[in-house]
């Protein structure tokens, strides 16, 4: 012993410290991997050395690699042995290792609960801290529901550090457990008036966490929370009230009215700027939820707003940043008290920091008015061109274009001026955003009637100068605008000033060069120029001009016919055949052009993006049903081209250049106002709008303003919106003055009157009137269209499971589960009681095993949960533990359960082994027992993993009779293999005293440790249990025998194992094999691998199709490797180990596992 | 709540995680990644937060190393600066003017200060005294534990 104690100390001296592992790494700076993976076969080595020192070390250095990236949940056993070392030293090292290791679907955690709540209870403070913390990390909720009532009390310990712990990790098993919240809630709530601050700041955190997803269940907690804060001095503490509070007051206005107050005390006095921003944030907040417009927390804001400008001013970044976001917040309910520092955030966008560049660009977007848009977007164009980098240059253009597009154009009054800055930019080089101006471009030519003129004619200079955007391949993004521009040529080509010159730039062989799909677009749009072209020579007898378009087409369009691109090509050669034919009938002097014309008549109007959905499906219509018989499935779907936007609609027939008169134009015009009463899509034209709507005949007729000719609309490179930002002022100061003079005058007539005052202040919003009346046009909705959809919540929220009434009292099936012995039934018959059982442990194997499977579907699949056990007359479930001291985590209420003679009394076994190796047992008492009298005997068994000769067999006693039972022993008859250990001085047949009694009802626990010399055999040892049953008038000897069956694998322990160790022990060709085939099995094949797993302690290595790998190690370190095949309900079994007797048994076992189950099946 | 918190090196070697939720060993990687690449990009003259998935970082560099915390939407960065700050302090206390050379030696001494520091992503004590304290103690213990056997008792000869 004290040899094997100095060879251990010996090789620890040279083992690698966690430092020596360190200055390796840094010394190896070339070969790191290969110097980490030669580190890890060391630790591997240490690892199998009995010596808890040497392993705590190994683990401390696995930790280490761990962070570095290096996979070591393979010796997630290991930790589980370093946390149970009784040293602190050792149990500090397995717990953070754990709780850096561990996650959620770490197998072994399910074997840590005892251990833990051993540490949980120790009389040691660091302990339960240690225990606390990394539980803190892995919790599941499995541990969260057992170990919900440990730690419920560690929340009374009389130690300070204990208690805050404690607080801080019932949060984790709120989210992970539910069910805790309503029980322990009382004892949380009484610590927010714990003695301690530590205690009383870890229970608001808690709360406020709690609150902040669910906070009308705290509602009942304000006032003592007003009290924390208005006594509180703990600037981290406050924090978290003020926010808990923000989350409060939505619920309760009142709440936020009495807020106000301490909270604009504090932000006058405080020094500390994290306290600062949590006030503001709550007040705004509260003014938020409070109904707007009250006119007394306009100080509120104006403070809020004030100190937010102090931040912003401020040259520390983080606090400019915080002050900008803060901001934005204001912006949405108080956006007049955040314009007024416009100025301020402008200067932002100067800021070197990019993050607070794009926090200023936010805030901008609220900050436009019909005022300043154009101001502000100047500016934001000049930010364009200094901008480096094209991150941030695309983010100014996504900008720039949102904040004109926002609420339809709300605050446009100036479409030339808005297609202009469009136009500019397209410039942009290396932008990826020319989908969004082109979509834009779109959506203005068409929506906006009045713009399309000018419109129109931005696009075809576009076109001629489509070179410049196209020049460079980088700027390929860009080549979408040209797109647009094509299509709203074509389309709106009767105001195109020169159609011929337009068509003959959208035919340019260079065109050839663009994607399909814009190709596409040119040559389906040259057709409808080509048709524009003709009617304009209508009336031109001469016809010469007709004929030469025609002839330009038949010349360019071949090159698109050759087009790799389908759609290109198809369209091309439709579009030429088609001129060709046109050509001939004007060889022939035929009038084509109103033919022609007519191809492309009607209007398209845009079509809302959600139409579509919100079409009603009418009843009784049955998409999915088959019209006619289904198709073969080879038949493929044509290829369509990516559209760019999704409002074009089929078109009209209506001829769309035909002359109406104006009766009839008014008549359609009511109709069409009609329509639009009734279409709650629609949105109504303002009164202002309404009335110039009414002035003017039509909406060919809007008035244009006259452009400025110095706006040198043709020269691309140029920039021009400047010129309307110049334009606009003019023209609004000049309208300025003309509404002076008539208020003049109206002063003049009214000043006789009542003299009533004018305000002469800015002009307002509403005194902006547009620069021309735009008509825009809503986006077309399907009638009956279902309005709104509905936002869902994330169904999988973890934190909505915690939404649970606090204030209803407990009811008793509430009460955190205590740890106790389930009790058994009375049980009648005991064949059908055996059934059930059985039936239930099945059934609760499927469903875990289920979870399981939806978590890791495809993934390896391994099974932590083991031992199952049957015989015909006994069924039995258990589960084990690691710890030497604890008893086994029993998964199921059902024990081994067996009732005989008369009075039904049970008693329960349950074998129970150190730690590490555990297997389990048959048990038999046959029902001849002459024992009439009680119990049930429940057992389990476990194999010791350090001793691999020595098994703990646990027992559970239950009295199920009424009277008293004493002086139990228990006695077995040894055999030559298996020795009941007896203490020193006894004899070997002598029985050992139960050290308990059993009153009535009562059941207890006693474990026996045997010692095995060899495991290659089952083996069944028989036993009996003397006992006095004393009743009120007399007592009697009674006694009772039993066999407890030590089966092979019993002493098998689940070992994960991964598929290369598994191939090298293979390979070794030290196991010997041996193979069994299973007929008629008829049970899914992962069911069967789980059933392998649950019954015989195997895991799975690896898993293809029909065929699994396994493995399984036996107390004693025999490897037992299976590989188990399944076709039509025969299942082969083939398996190695190094101990053949074992692994014929082993096999046996399985063989008849399930064969039984089989048998209850039928 | 906190998320996690990493301690890497400017050359993008990662000193310390601590991750306050359970996430998957490969989402962890990558996340770790992704943040560090975004971190050590950024110029030293930007402010110390930034909007990352539906998460805010908040990071500070102490000479070599950055400290990088990732907090939810509500909590306040401001304070979450100060808790990475108060854990410097605390590691400066412990290891007398810390240096990245002692937390990558004893790690697990600085995984302990923080875990007395931070537990389940709260802040366990406001008070640098007490956290001190307990780290203290807990280093007393162990060395209880080591220290009574000689080494002549522990190679079993005494």
């Amino acid at each position: 012993m004290a040899l094997k104690i100095v060879k251990g100390s010996i090789d620890r001296m040279f083992d690698k410290n966690l430092q020596d592992l360190v200055r390796g790494i840094r010394n190896h700076k070339d070969d790191e991997a290969k110097y980490i993976s030669t580190c890890i076969d060391e630790i591997k080595q240490e690892l199998k050395q009995d010596n808890i020192a040497v392993k705590a070390n190994a683990v401390c250095k696995l930790t280490y690699l761990q962070m570095l990236g290096y996979d070591v949940s393979w010796a997630a056993f290991n930790i589980v042995e370093v946390m149970s070392s009784s040293k602190f030293t050792y149990k500090r090292i397995g717990y953070l290792a754990a709780s850096q290791c561990f996650h959620e679907s770490t197998d072994v955690i399910m074997l840590t609960t005892n251990q833990i709540r051993k540490d949980l209870s120790s009389p040691n403070q660091y302990d339960t801290g240690v225990a606390l913390t990394g539980l803190s990390c892995f919790v599941t909720p499995d541990l969260a529901r057992d170990l919900a009532n440990d730690i419920m009390t560690l929340m009374s310990h009389t130690k300070p550090y204990i208690r805050k712990k404690a607080v801080l990790i019932m949060y984790k098993v709120f989210l992970k457990y539910p069910e805790s919240l309503r029980p322990a809630f009382p004892r949380l709530k009484e610590k927010l008036e714990d003695p301690d601050p530590g205690v009383q700041s870890a229970a608001v955190n808690v709360i406020c966490e709690l609150a902040r997803r669910n906070p009308k269940n705290y509602l009942s907690l304000a006032p003592l929370f007003f009290k924390l804060m208005t006594s509180s001095t703990n600037n981290w503490v406050l924090i978290k009230i003020i926010k808990l509070f923000g989350a409060l007051t939505p619920l309760e206005p009142r709440l936020g009215k009495k807020l106000i107050e301490p909270l604009t005390n504090l932000i006058h006095s405080t020094s500390a700027m994290s306290l600062l921003y949590e006030c503001v944030n709550t007040v705004i907040a509260v003014l938020i939820s409070l109904s707007s417009g009250m006119p007394n927390h306009s100080a509120s804001i104006q403070l809020c707003v004030q100190k937010l400008r102090i931040l912003i001013e401020d040259s520390d970044q983080n606090l400019k940043y915080l002050g900008l976001l803060a901001m934005s917040k204001i912006l949405k309910t108080h956006p007049k008290s955040v314009q007024s520092h416009k100025d301020l955030i402008l200067q932002c966008l100067d800021d070197k920091d990019e993050s607070i560049r794009l926090r200023a660009l936010d805030l901008l977007y609220g900050m436009v008015s019909k005022k300043n848009l154009m101001e502000i977007v100047k500016k934001l164009m000049l930010h364009v061109d200094k901008a480096e980098g094209t991150t941030y240059r695309d983010e100014l253009l996504t900008k720039i274009i949102d904040i004109c597009s926002q609420s339809n154009y709300q605050y446009i009054t100036n479409f030339e001026w808005y297609i202009s800055i469009l136009v500019e930019l397209t410039r942009l080089e290396g932008t990826r955003h020319g989908h969004l101006i082109a979509s834009q471009m779109l959506d203005v030519a068409i929506r906006v009637k009045a713009i399309r003129v000018f419109a129109v004619a931005q696009m075809a200079t576009l076109l001629d100068n489509a070179h410049l955007l196209t020049g460079n391949m980088q700027r390929n993004g860009i080549c979408e605008v040209l797109y647009a521009a094509a299509w709203i040529c074509g389309e709106f080509s009767e105001h195109l000033e020169n159609p011929l010159q337009t068509l003959e730039a959208m035919l340019r062989p260079k065109v050839a060069t663009l994607p399909g799909h814009i190709q596409a677009v040119y040559v389906q749009n040259a057709a409808k120029l080509f048709a524009t072209v003709l009617q304009s020579q209508k009336d031109n007898t001469d016809g010469t001009t007709a004929q030469e378009t025609s002839q330009l087409m038949i010349d360019r369009l071949p090159l698109f016919v050759q087009s790799a691109n389908l759609e290109v090509q198809e369209r091309a050669s439709c579009i030429l055949q088609l001129v060709k034919y046109i050509q001939k009938l004007q060889q022939k002097e035929v009038e084509v052009a109103e033919e022609v014309i007519a191809l492309f008549a009607g209007e398209l109007n845009p079509v809302a993006p959600k139409a579509q959905k919100k079409v009603p499906i009418p009843e009784g219509l049955d998409l999915d049903a088959w019209i006619n018989e289904p198709p073969s499935e080879s038949e493929s779907e044509d290829e369509q081209p990516k559209a760019i936007f999704t409002k074009e609609e089929p078109k009209h027939s209506r001829p769309r250049h035909t002359e109406v008169d104006e009766k009839e134009l008014a008549r359609r015009r009511e109709a069409r106002k009609q329509e639009q009463a009734n279409n709650p899509f629609y949105i109504k034209a303002s009164p202002s709008s309404q009335k110039v709507y009414q002035d003017t005949p039509g909406v060919e007729h809007i008035p244009v303003v006259q452009i400025d000719l110095s706006v040198p609309l043709k020269v691309p490179g140029l920039p021009m919106s400047d010129q309307y930002v110049k334009l606009e002022e003019e023209r609004r100061q000049k309208e300025r003055a003309d509404k002076k003079k008539k208020e003049k005058k109206k002063k003049k007539e009214k000043r006789s009157g009542r003299g009533k005052k004018h305000d002469s202040g800015p002009e307002s919003e509403e005194d902006i009137t547009p620069a021309h009346m735009v008509d825009i046009v809503t986006e077309e909705m399907p009638e009956n269209a279902l309005p709104s959809d509905e936002d869902d919540k994330d169904p999988n929220d973890p934190h909505k499971a915690l939404d649970i009434d606090l204030d209803k009292p407990l009811a008793d099936s509430e009460k955190l589960p205590v740890r106790s012995h389930r009790p058994t039934e009375v049980q009648k018959s005991p064949d059908g009681d055996a059934v059930s059982t059985l039936q239930e442990a099945k059934r609760s194997i499927k469903e875990k095993k289920e979870k399981k499977k939806d978590k890791e579907r495809d993934r390896k699949v391994r099974f932590a949960f083991k031992c199952h056990l049957l015989s015909n007359r006994i069924s039995a479930r258990y589960a084990s533990s690691m710890t030497k001291t604890s008893h086994l985590k029993v998964f199921n209420d059902s024990y081994l359960s067996f009732a005989f003679g008369r009075r039904a009394k049970k008693r329960r076994r349950r074998k129970n082994t150190n730690m590490k190796k555990r297997g389990w047992i048959y048990s038999g008492i046959s029902q001849t027992s002459p024992s009439s009298n009680l119990k049930d005997p429940v057992y389990d068994i476990q194999g010791n993993l350090q001793d691999g000769s020595q098994v703990v067999v646990s027992v559970i006693f239950e009295n199920k009779c009424d009277s008293f039972l004493k002086s139990m022993e228990f006695n077995v008859l040894d055999s030559l293999n298996s020795k009941l250990q007896r203490p020193e001085g006894a004899g070997a047949h002598d029985g050992l005293t139960v050290p308990f009694q059993l009153p009535p009802g009562v059941s207890n626990e006693a474990r026996f440790v045997f010692t095995v010399q060899s495991i290659v055999m089952p083996q069944k040892l028989k036993g009996t249990l003397t006992f006095i049953v004393k009743n009120e008038d007399s007592s009697t000897h009674e006694k009772l025998d039993f066999k407890l069956h030590f089966t092979c694998t019993s002493y098998l322990i689940t070992t994960p194992c991964y598929s290369d160790a598994f191939a090298k022990l293979l390979e070794s060709g030290d196991l010997k094999g041996s193979s069994v085939k299973l007929e008629g099995i008829n049970m899914p094949f992962h069911h069967l691998l789980a059933r392998i797993c649950f019954h015989h302690h195997f895991s799975v290595v690896e898993r293809v199709d029909s065929c699994a790998s396994m493995y399984s190690r036996s107390i004693q370190g025999h490897h037992v490797c299976l590989l188990v095949k399944t076709s039509n309900q025969t299942v082969s079994i083939d398996a190695k180990c190094d101990e053949p007797a074992l692994l014929g048994n082993v096999l046996d076992e399985i063989k008849q596992t399930f064969s039984e189950c089989d048998c209850v099946h039928g | 709540m906190m998320r996690f918190m990493l301690l890497f090196s400017r050359q993008g070697k990662l000193r310390l995680q601590k991750w306050y939720t359970a996430t998957a060993e490969r989402d962890k990687k990558k996340m770790v990644r992704e943040l560090m690449q975004i971190v050590l990009a950024r110029k030293p003259k930007m402010c110390s937060f930034l909007e990352w998935r539906d998460l805010k970082i908040v990071y500070k560099r102490y000479a070599s190393l950055y400290f990088c915390c990732a907090v939810e939407e509500h909590d306040n960065e401001l304070i979450t600066l100060e808790v990475i700050h108060r854990f410097v302090e605390l590691l400066d206390k412990y290891f007398g003017s810390v240096c990245e050379l002692d937390i990558i030696f004893n790690f697990e001494k600085a995984y302990f200060i923080l875990d007395e520091f931070l537990m389940g992503g709260e802040i366990q004590d406001t008070s640098k005294k007490s956290v001190l304290k307990a780290i203290e103690q807990a280093d007393i213990l162990q060395e209880e534990d080591e220290s009574p056997r000689s080494v002549l008792e522990e190679m079993g000869l005494a």
